[in-house]
């Protein structure tokens, strides 16, 4: 067998799904993966850390009666493989051993190859020296362009994956993803005042990337929210209007709203939403969808991992709930349609109904508007990471925030939390800006941690709890 | 049931590592394996929701170039091209080895290891596992008719094997089983919010869980957030559990930690050993030999063999946590407390915090019988979101609740805020008993004058 995933693999997956077909499953699933990634990190002026990892592995899934069983391995040789299905069946209660059902798959597909221009991808990427030059111009650039920088980090991550998926049903599938992502960080110190600032930029499928990152502008933007918050005086909490920048402040829709709208959720009955399809949940300002299409954005995939093709996902039109995000088993046991949104971290997850490149789409203002409506409120720059909890609670961090005072932007303030109930907070988005941007992040959940986009133009929150001191 | 499938041979590895390095002319290398044969299942009402297993394999090769550059590389592929492919990239990687901070093998990587009494456990298979989650959920849900579902839940076992060895003759290899539960239940009442609570328990094999103790505590906890009020912002007395105040101390473990310290990202200096950092009826140790940790390692990434390490003393920084590069640096030994790698990580065992026997606080708090007010912290979420260790300052999302008269009542949607100096040098009282936790070993922590931000 060939490093490389191909029709050579055919006649094996045949071969294994046959078996688990005939054992009684109504649905078995190969995942095939092949990773390379390489991990570079810059600290002050020198290289200090390069961390290449390759792997391997498979993840083979069998449903039955609504029920699955998943076993996963790095043993990709045939008896590897053969074992590892045996034990997925026996996990339903079925013996491949006995084979008494007729078999009802009859072969599988033809290769859907979305891999087939993407060969190249992985020479093309930049070499180690390429990237260590640029991480450590944009170390370089941190040191001319800020002030009581104590620490400068730069760091590189290049993920490849090459997967293959076949399944019962005929499905057969390949494709190589090639995601990078490169970040700036500081952390600046005067006396007892201290700030520690962020920022990450991804990319999927452009294998030029690190060469087009303009490391100035990137070093310039993070230089100038230390120099802007190493002072900051902590918020006052309370209840408040507040005005989410766009890009990464699209996390609120991701935590206080996307996940709910999974079907994992509904599968759990930790969502509020799961009768609520056309129903209004949110402001009638608000639009939101989920994709996998964006050229080059972080979460766009060409398949999924259960071999579907992404499709654009309208989960809330003005307000009203459209859809859910389906995967496989979401489709099984909740009824909602596959969107093309099955994903994983890697062979060691099954799917599950996962976010792609999720944003509130670009509303009628402009962002100026928006401040100028809040009296007294929390102008959110730059956010910080978040989560949802099993009763729709959820909770993020400002990484960067400002008050605003008679409609306008005022003295930065540090500490806050912001925190609410997805149910509640989604009416009180009541404006979206013009200024749509989407943002790369990871988003850790039952099925690993994946590359997403997260998304927004300029938003106000009528109101919401800014935890703080 | 204790064979696996999935199984390294040290000798085996060695040897042909040894070989490989030597065709690539690589004098000095180490290496780092690990192999686990888990599974898992998950219920949803009776039903068998999922049910997983999965057999992994990885090692971690760093090589020394003929400059003394260290470089490595990371594979799952235990095949001879695997290893060649490891061995290679690990070569070409020590061209960007940082000159000023080489990692060296640790100078106690073949000193006696202690004797660690964990032994190993028979697995029951999946079925049985199914059999017993399946039960466990159908006893929780009809424990009170508000418990509606167990969205969150899991029965898992393990057996799972690590070795270090390197080019000198070092060779550490450990097995050892593992099983845990959890359970965490959704509670509603009729035009009331959600509510929710949950339970863990960890123990060396699945047969040993105490899974009744875990259904009940869940209940418990669940239960008692039922009834719930928001709470005024303002500032409060604060009790922590030993978890909630074990998650607190464990987000900001950059303070003891070596590696932190010298690449300026903790609170912490290069001369803060000696400094008070506490109250001085405060003591923190890191034991990852105390027999209440289920994950004990006799070894760490280094080879290092683990031990108990006082970190603050009568209030008093005493020690950092150190890899062998980090213990060179300060002039000490290495402490058990390293990964591998290129720039070798170092993170904390397992946390006990105790009270200094000659010190007294002065106050006899305690959660059970003060009428309050006070807050009583269950447990804090969102600490990857709301914890700057840098900085010193948390605001976190927290279940708890409030006391006041002698009724307790839970707190709906609240943050806590302050920062770790302050509330280490403003302990206002540690309880006598200790608990042990699946994150370590504490009383329950009185704090006073914490800010808590509510919706009333």
């Amino acid at each position: 067998m060939t490093n490389a995933f191909s029709n050579q693999w055919q006649g094996l997956l045949e071969s294994l799904l046959h078996r688990g077909s005939s054992a009684g499953a109504d649905l078995v699933e190969v995942f095939l993966e092949r990773t390379d990634h390489i991990g570079l990190l810059a600290e002050q002026d020198r290289i200090t850390s390069v961390n290449p990892s390759f792997a391997r592995g498979a993840g083979l899934r069998v449903f039955r009666d609504g029920r699955d069983g998943f076993v996963s391995t790095n043993d990709l040789s045939e008896a590897g493989l053969q074992r590892a299905l045996d034990q997925a069946l026996a996990m339903l209660g079925l013996e491949a051993q006995q084979l008494t059902s007729p078999s009802a798959f009859e072969g599988l597909k033809q290769l859907t190859d979305h891999g087939l221009n993407k060969a190249d991808w992985l020479e093309r990427c930049p070499s180690l020296d390429q990237a260590s030059q640029c991480l450590l111009k944009g170390t370089d650039h941190l040191n001319r362009l800020g002030q009581h920088l104590q620490v400068r980090r730069g760091s590189y991550a290049r993920d490849w994956q090459e997967v293959l998926v076949a399944a019962s049903d005929g499905t057969f599938a390949r494709d190589i993803r090639l995601h990078q992502s490169t970040g700036l960080s500081v952390l600046a110190s005067d006396g007892d005042h201290r700030s520690s600032i962020g920022r990450r930029y991804g990319s999927s499928d452009r294998p030029d990337d690190l060469q087009d990152w303009d490391s100035e502008a990137s070093a310039a933007e993070v230089c100038n929210s230390a120099g802007t918050m190493l002072r900051a005086d902590y918020v006052d909490a309370g209840q408040m209007p507040a005005v989410l920048a766009n890009r990464f402040g699209g996390v609120i829709f991701h935590e206080a709203c996307g996940h709910l709208l999974e079907t994992t959720q509904i599968e759990r009955g930790t969502t509020p939403f799961a009768d609520r399809v056309g129903e209004l949940i949110a402001h009638p300002a608000v639009t939101a969808i989920d994709e996998g299409l964006s050229g080059g954005s972080f979460g766009s995939i060409s398949m999924d991992d259960e071999g579907m093709e992404p499709e654009r996902t309208v989960l809330i039109k003005d307000g009203v709930l459209q859809r859910f995000i389906s995967d496989r088993a979401g489709e099984l046991r909740t009824g909602h349609k596959r969107t093309g949104s099955g994903r994983r971290q890697s062979h060691a997850f099954a799917a599950a109904s996962r976010m792609r490149n999720t944003f509130i789409d670009a509303g009628p203002h402009t962002p100026e508007q928006l401040i100028e409506s809040v009296d007294q409120g929390l102008y959110c720059k730059a956010m910080g990471g978040g989560s949802v909890g099993p009763t729709g609670q959820f909770n993020f961090s400002v990484e960067e925030g400002y008050l605003i005072e008679n409609g306008k932007l005022t003295k930065p303030v540090k500490g806050a939390t912001l925190i609410g109930d997805a149910k509640e907070v989604m009416p009180r988005i009541s404006m979206c800006a013009n200024d749509l941007e989407l943002a790369a992040g990871f988003c850790g959940s039952v099925s690993g941690s994946v590359f997403v986009t997260v998304g927004q133009p300029h938003i106000k929150v009528d109101s919401i709890t800014v935890g703080g001191r | 049931m204790m064979s696996s499938n999935n199984s390294l041979n040290a000798t085996d590895l060695r040897d042909r590592l040894q070989t490989l390095a030597s065709r690539e002319g690589i004098r000095r290398w180490d290496l780092g394996a690990a192999c686990s044969d888990d599974c898992s299942v998950q219920v949803d009402r009776g039903e068998a929701k999922q049910l997983k297993a999965s057999q992994r394999s990885s090692i971690t090769v760093r090589v020394w170039n003929s400059d003394g550059l260290v470089g490595i590389t990371s594979t799952t592929d235990l095949s001879d091209s695997g290893l060649e492919q490891a061995l290679v990239g690990a070569h070409t990687a020590s061209r960007f080895g940082n000159p000023e901070d080489i990692p060296e093998f640790s100078p106690l990587a073949t000193a006696p290891l202690p004797e660690l009494d964990r032994p190993l456990q028979p697995r029951q298979g999946i079925l049985p596992l199914l059999d017993t989650l399946r039960d466990a959920e159908a006893d929780l849900l009809g424990r009170h008719p508000a418990i509606q579902t167990v969205p969150y839940n899991g029965l898992a076992e393990s057996l799972s094997q690590s070795l270090y060895l390197n080019s000198e003759g070092a060779l550490r290899q450990m097995e050892r089983t593992q099983a845990s539960l959890y359970l965490y239940a959704r509670a509603e009442e009729t035009g009331r919010k959600p509510r929710s609570g949950g339970a863990v328990r960890l123990g060396l094999g699945s047969s040993e869980l105490d899974v009744q103790g875990c259904i009940s505590e869940a209940v418990d906890r669940t239960v008692s957030h039922l009834d719930y009020r928001p709470i005024e912002t303002g500032s409060y007395r604060v009790c922590f559990t030993p978890e909630a105040f074990l998650s607190l101390l464990g987000a900001f473990s950059s303070m003891f930690n070596a590696r932190s310290v010298l690449d300026g990202v903790s609170l912490s200096q290069r001369d803060s050993i000696g400094s008070d950092v506490a109250v001085p009826f405060f003591n923190l140790h890191d034991d990852g030999l105390h027999p209440g940790h289920i994950s004990a390692a006799a070894f760490d990434g280094e080879g290092t063999p683990t031990r108990r390490l006082s970190l603050i003393e009568g209030g008093t920084l005493r020690n950092f946590l150190h890899s062998e590069a980090t213990a060179r640096a300060f002039g000490v030994q290495p402490t058990g407390h390293a990964g591998l790698g290129a720039k070798v990580s170092v993170g904390p065992d397992w946390f006990v915090v105790g009270s200094n026997p000659q010190v007294s606080s002065g106050n006899s708090l305690n959660h059970r019988t003060e009428s309050g007010p006070f807050v009583l912290i269950e447990d804090l979420s969102a600490l990857h979101a709301g914890v700057k260790a840098t900085q010193g300052s948390f605001s976190l999302p927290f279940d708890g609740w409030l006391v006041n008269n002698g009724e307790r009542v839970s707190v709906e949607a609240a943050t806590v805020a302050g920062d770790i100096r302050s509330v280490l040098n403003g302990i206002a009282h540690l309880e006598a008993d200790s608990e042990i936790t699946h994150r370590g070993v504490s009383p329950h922590v009185w704090v006073d004058g914490l800010s808590i931000t509510g919706e009333a």
